[in-house]
């Protein structure tokens, strides 16, 4: 498996997030992998991980995904599967590229069921393409290999469900205490969300 | 993990006696203690016996052992191996909470499992359940949903320099600095 390497801003004020404190709860959405695991777990943290896209693929996967996720059924069966997490419980939440394959009404229920199992002042990492001259976007499973850097396993191209500006994110996450922007060169923002 | 009702519902029912080796002969279940010579047998390396539970043969019930077992059909209920390893074959579908001193997954894992040294999940294998363990080893290809505890004898002594490798040790993190963020914005409310 071929794997790109990146760095991060946003991976590095994330881990900075934690303070070295051992034992917290980490919740990692890109799919267990051995980098991650090992890297969070060295420091003494716990990891609860799933993987979203699978999730993703598993409840509407079958016909046209977008129209899928407006099916009541469907995203009650979502919602119970991949985002049923006690409250407050997380330090830290990784969602890596996840949230830009979720419809409007679908994303603001997830984000607002991820802020909630979020401990107060607990911080998310979210990517988000920045390029809106493309149909589609490459997806990764995202390993950490060090606090300020990522490896990258591609995992195909899938269309967004839309494009996001800093307003728009801003109004995404109004609800948490506050949202910082790193926009890298390869037209990435990588957000640091604060409940 | 959180949905502690649907554990619930697959805890062991309780049974009134192991099956003896002669009831299972009258039942046909390819059951054996012997070392399995099997090509396919994913780890050849066993230390003293080792039972196997085949691809046609499902228990509901507790299972204790006191050798290696590996599991190649569906069993539901517990699995406890104390000192041994339990490997899951390709085939195995195993709906239970598990306790063993090393798992070795290769095939489906419904439930919560614990090793006193380690777990080892293989491409093309699933576990949804939350794992507690000294040490893990996670294939690319693998599924896996749920909580991961490690359990250290001690506690971990931050090191200078994080492992450069992904492998189950102890590290620290190194002090932040600025990325290479081209353009940065910082927005407080």
């Amino acid at each position: 498996m071929t794997l790109e390497t990146r760095h991060s801003h946003g991976l590095d004020q994330f881990c900075a997030s934690l303070e070295e404190r051992p034992g917290l709860s980490i919740l990692d959405l890109a799919g267990a992998n051995q980098a991650t695991v090992s890297f969070l777990t060295n420091y003494g943290h716990r990891l609860y991980s799933d993987d979203f896209l699978h999730q993703l693929d598993l409840c509407f996967g079958e016909g046209d995904f977008y129209e899928n996720q407006t099916n009541p059924l469907k995203v009650a069966k979502f919602l119970e599967s991949a985002v049923n997490f006690p409250e407050q419980h997380f330090d830290g939440v990784l969602v890596w590229d996840t949230l830009q394959f979720l419809s409007a009404p679908l994303l603001q229920t997830v984000v607002s069921r991820l802020r909630a199992a979020m401990r107060p002042g607990a911080c998310l990492l979210a990517f988000f393409h920045a390029e809106e001259r493309v149909d589609t976007i490459p997806t990764y499973s995202y390993r950490i290999s060090d606090h300020r850097q990522i490896n990258l396993a591609a995992r195909g191209q899938r269309r967004p469900a839309q494009f996001f500006n800093n307003r728009s994110l801003e109004k995404l996450f109004q609800d948490f205490e506050s949202v910082k922007f790193f926009l890298t060169r390869d037209h990435l923002r990588e957000v640091i969300v604060r409940r | 993990m959180w949905n502690r009702r649907k554990e619930d519902e697959i805890a062991p029912k309780p049974v009134s006696a192991p099956p003896t080796s002669s009831a299972l002969a009258k039942e046909g279940i390819p059951m054996s203690t012997l070392p399995s010579r099997s090509s396919n047998e994913p780890h050849s390396e066993t230390r003293g016996g080792s039972a196997v539970l085949g691809k046609s043969v499902i228990v509901k019930g507790q299972i204790f052992s006191r050798e290696d077992l590996t599991i190649d059909g569906e069993v539901e209920g517990t699995v406890e191996l104390q000192e041994h390893r339990l490997t899951v074959g390709p085939n195995g579908k195993v709906l239970a909470s598990i306790k063993a001193r090393e798992i070795v997954v290769l095939g489906t894992i419904h439930g919560n499992v614990e090793t006193t040294d380690k777990i080892d999940i293989r491409k093309e294998a699933k576990l949804v359940g939350d794992i507690r363990t000294a040490r893990i080893v996670i294939e690319d290809g693998a599924y896996f949903k749920g909580n991961i505890d490690i359990v250290r004898a001690e506690a971990p002594r931050p090191a200078a320099v994080p492992a450069p490798k992904p492998q189950p040790v102890a590290s620290a993190p190194a002090a932040t600095t600025p990325a290479m963020a081209a353009g940065a914005g910082d927005h407080k409310r």
